[in-house]
């Protein structure tokens, strides 16, 4: 039989998302069911003097008005590090959007129609806008009380010296004698860069449906991580975990966008205040009014040798995390792990910090705080490249990491082979032919401590017909692991890939999944599934033993069967319904990944970016038109090539987004743009006229057959790539995204009026 | 108001509200949940449903104005649980991720193909000008497309 995994096989949930089958959480609906629609500030800053709900309540059909003071008994915050995130806000309002009441009613436009006449009363208090703004001496404080940590691993901001601040978390990184090194530094070169705001622009915007019956809360929805979710229900609550479900189905779209909680809190508070059904569905506006990504200011100092050697790095990453914490504190610390490149770098300080601003909260998107740190620290290798008169090219092979090599002290060496990926890059680039005027080629490199912390678990069981359920807590959100999971599963226990069948991110059902994110599905569910299903086949074989009567040493399996001595074959089917001595029966099998044996050492792989693009700029207009991209998956082993193509192909498509054209900003208090016309997101026009998605296989991962993980390595590098091209396509390095047509053209023309 | 339609080749009388957009009617009403919402405001495409023949936004299209229409949705065109051609070829392709756009852009791309049954490259491109999808990249869906046609007409 051919083995599943290593092919290319069709998605498994494509025949339903075709025929418009697929169920996604905005689909679920319960007899019933109220609709909620938030009432929100707009206010970026101020305190709440009152809420007059007494005219919407009014309203036939609305079923109640819901504000803060009425989550008596309910603990009316959630955040897994920071317990920070009013669920409706309390006396006070942080960010333009966020939620203050909440209507319920029988129809959609009824609660829309209501949640237009509750009055709130706001005094102004003074904002704080921007990371400067945030530092200014006697700025306003966002926050001045200490909230309960979800998460101790941030113990930074538990620690006894806390006093209130607008500098949300920092986090450091040093090892060497980094002063020295400068001091007997060749070249010094020093780049600032600024990283965008953005919005991932998941097309299904945050929703959920929640039901609270006999004492259990039961909530579907939009979220990646359902067991995370749980917990803030749990704790809000006051519920045991048992007692909380929560179910995500297809998710439509995710790119880290929808890690944590979002607006579960919301519709499970109105489920509990109603005791009915409650469906809370946002729109686009509100989603962007939920998470944003964090922007970034990065000033990155390097000091070479003038064999173009790295001696010594030293970063400063300021982020703007808005209103509040959400995983923002995660972002800083794997953007300051993330951005010094995957170099040798003898001497390395880096100094981050996130900032609470009077915008909406930064969370987790697809990079994690990479693509911010990555723009200036490979601008900032170009730039030396040129000043010390080497190719860009030749700088990094010099200092790019070998496999094995340290990349953090402490941590896993390099499981990777970059100066590799990076030949294949610049081939497809053909890199040393010349560029004609107006014509550009960029590329970078990033290594991210990918995974996550590894807890996975995994039930596989085999059922008396032999067929086969995966039981998985990893969320489909479009990335294809319902797929490439099924794979691995036919391939450890040698069946048709057509008799498995995979149920997934179902709290009350699945078992135990810490997060489906940090690119970490493949390598550690994967992992979780082949120990699943070699439990499940020792099960079988003994059963086997006991029932044939024959010393389980001499029982072996292969290819979907069991054999024992003498010849006698038997199926999966004979072997469980021979146990059991019945048509009925199955065997569980059961999987556990936790930071032990292969996955001891964090992280538990390094995700590669390696990319290149070929830009053009239009004269006249300032355009940059992006000709060629080349992606190298460093994933070890494709379980599913195609799938991967797609991973790498979308996260650079994301990264080009950033790049050219993304960017949310605030006018004031206010978002300018948030919307779908005025947020420009790649659309089909923009794809570039020649794309190269390689795979590198070199099954140097940790996971099944050597897999690692992808998803977000080629958006990492993506932006400084495209900053590259165009900066040598008009002779002047951009310091920020996005390259629209009107920076650009500044760019170009600040030279001519200079001279 | 109550409203007369044919959808997906039923016949349909409804009472609806006279607010209700289109997308609301096929979903909520009908229970046709494979029509998607998203920007609202007609830029994305997600919603793409055919009135007539001819691609609408259903956010932003009210279901009054369906009276005497008839209506495709992506519930539509598959036939007695075979494929429609277009729906192979995005299996085919790997032109879907998380799949929220997909019902958008097949019926995007039948209404191309019945306009015009051999789209170059840049046809198909151009006409998908209305259609975001944040997953894929758009190649995977442009080459669907292309070949569907080849499909359809070899
Ligand atoms: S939801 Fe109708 S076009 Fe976007
Ligand atoms: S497949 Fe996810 S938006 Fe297109």
């Amino acid at each position: 039989m051919t083995r599943s995994a290593g092919r290319s096989v069709p998605r498994s949930d494509a025949r339903a998302k075709v025929t418009g089958e697929a169920k996604y959480a905005v689909d679920a609906s319960r007899p019933e069911m109220l609709h909620a629609t938030i009432v929100r500030s707009d206010r970026a800053h101020a305190l709440i003097k009152d809420i007059d709900t007494a005219e919407a309540a009014a309203i036939p059909g609305v079923s109640a008005v819901i504000t803060s003071d009425d989550l008596d008994g309910l603990f009316p915050r959630f955040g897994h590090i920071v317990a920070d995130h009013p669920i409706l806000a309390i006396d006070r309002v942080r960010y333009y959007g966020e939620p203050v009441a909440m209507v319920l009613a029988a129809s959609r436009h009824t609660a829309a129609d209501a949640a237009r006449l509750v009055r709130v009363s706001y005094e102004g208090l003074p904002e704080v806008m921007s990371i400067a703004a945030a530092l200014e001496e006697g700025a306003p404080l966002l926050h001045e009380e200490r909230y309960d940590h979800g998460d101790e691993s941030f113990g930074e901001a538990m620690s006894d010296d806390w006093s209130p601040s607008n500098i949300a978390h920092e986090v450091c990184l040093e090892w060497g004698d980094v002063d020295a090194a400068f001091t007997d530094a060749t070249e010094i070169v020093e780049t600032t860069t600024h990283y965008p705001m953005l919005y991932a622009y998941a097309m299904e915007p945050y929703n959920a449906l929640a039901t609270f019956d006999e004492g259990a809360l039961e909530v579907i929805t939009t979220a990646q991580h359902p067991y995370q979710v749980r917990e803030d229900l749990a704790r809000i609550f006051d519920l045991p975990l048992a007692a909380v479900r929560v179910t995500s189905p297809f998710l439509g779209g995710g790119y880290g966008s929808k890690s944590y909680t979002k607006v579960e809190p919301l519709a499970a508070v109105g489920a509990w205040f109603s005791r009915r059904p409650v469906k809370l569905a946002l729109d686009v506006e509100e989603a962007i009014y939920t998470t944003r990504a964090d922007s970034a200011t990065v000033t990155v100092k390097s000091a070479f040798g003038a064999d173009g050697m790295l001696t010594a790095r030293d970063f400063q990453l300021d982020l703007d995390s808005g209103a509040y914490a959400d995983n923002g504190p995660l972002v800083l610390a794997k953007a300051v792990h993330r951005c010094f490149g995957p170099y040798r770098i003898p001497n390395l300080r880096v100094r981050g910090r996130s900032f609470y601003t009077n915008t909406t909260p930064a969370s987790s998107y697809r990079g994690f705080g990479a693509p911010q740190g990555n723009l200036a620290g490979e601008l900032n290798m170009d730039q030396a490249a040129e000043r010390l008169g080497i190719d860009p090219g030749e700088i990094r092979r010099r200092n790019l990491l070998l496999p094995g090599e340290e990349v953090l002290p402490g941590a896993r060496p390099l499981d990777a082979d970059l100066p590799a990926d990076l030949e294949m890059v610049l081939e497809s680039l053909d890199s040393s032919r010349p560029r004609g005027p107006l014509h550009g080629i960029g590329f970078g490199a990033s290594a991210s401590d990918a995974g996550a912390f590894p807890v996975s678990t995994a039930t596989i069981k085999v059922h008396a017909d032999g067929s086969v359920t995966l039981l998985t807590g990893s969320t489909e959100m479009g990335q294809g692991s319902q797929t490439a999971l099924a794979q691995i599963a036919a391939t450890e226990l040698g069946v048709p890939l057509g008799s498995v069948r995979v149920l997934q991110s179902d709290t009350a059902i699945t078992p135990y999944e810490r997060t489906t994110g940090a690119s970490r599905t493949t390598t550690l569910t994967g992992l979780a599934i082949q120990r699943a299903c070699a439990d499940a086949l020792e099960k079988m074989m003994a059963m086997v033993s006991e029932s044939r009567e024959v010393p389980v040493e001499d029982v072996k399996t292969s290819d979907g069967v069991i054999s024992i001595p003498g010849g006698g074959d038997l199926t999966f089917a004979e072997a469980v319904q021979d146990w059991f001595g019945s048509r009925a029966g199955e065997v569980t099998g059961v999987g556990i990944v936790r930071k032990a044996d292969s996955t001891a050492m964090l992280p538990p792989f390094w995700e590669i970016g390696m990319v290149g693009v070929e830009v053009s700029v239009d004269a006249e207009t300032g355009y940059v038109t992006v000709d060629h991209l080349a992606t190298v998956g460093d994933v070890g082993y494709a379980i599913n090539p195609a799938l991967v193509e797609g991973q790498d192909l979308g996260a650079a498509t994301q990264g080009l987004g950033a790049a050219l054209f993304e960017q949310l900003i605030y006018d004031g208090p206010q978002p300018l743009n948030p919307n779908v016309v005025d947020y420009r997101v790649p659309r089909s026009r923009d794809v570039p006229r020649t794309i190269d998605t390689m795979l590198a296989e070199r099954r140097d991962g940790v996971g099944p057959y050597g897999a690692k993980g992808s998803g977000e390595g080629a958006l990492n590098p993506i932006g400084g790539a495209v900053a590259a091209a165009v900066g040598r396509a008009i002779g002047r390095w951009p310091d920020r995204l996005p390259l629209t047509p009107e920076y650009v053209w500044r760019l170009m023309h600040m030279e001519t009026e200079a001279e | 108001m109550t409203i007369r339609t044919v959808v997906n080749g039923r016949p349909v009388t409804e009472p609806i509200p006279v607010r209700w957009t289109l997308a609301e009617f096929v979903r909520d009403r009908l229970g046709l949940t494979g029509t998607k919402l998203s920007c609202g405001m007609q830029v994305c495409g997600v919603c793409t449903v055919l009135v007539d023949g001819r691609p609408v936004s259903a956010c932003s299209y009210l279901a009054v104005d369906v009276d005497g229409c008839e209506v495709t949705t992506i519930e539509g065109l598959a036939d007695a649980g075979s494929l429609h051609p277009i729906q192979a070829a995005f299996v085919d392709h790997f032109a879907l991720q998380c799949g929220f756009c997909t019902p958008g852009f097949i019926m995007m791309a039948k209404s191309l193909l019945d306009e015009n049954p051999r789209p170059t490259r840049k046809d198909v491109v151009d006409y998908l000008d209305g259609n975001i999808c944040r997953c894929t990249g758009y190649q995977p869906i442009i080459d669907a497309i292309v070949d569907a046609s080849e499909r359809m007409t070899p």
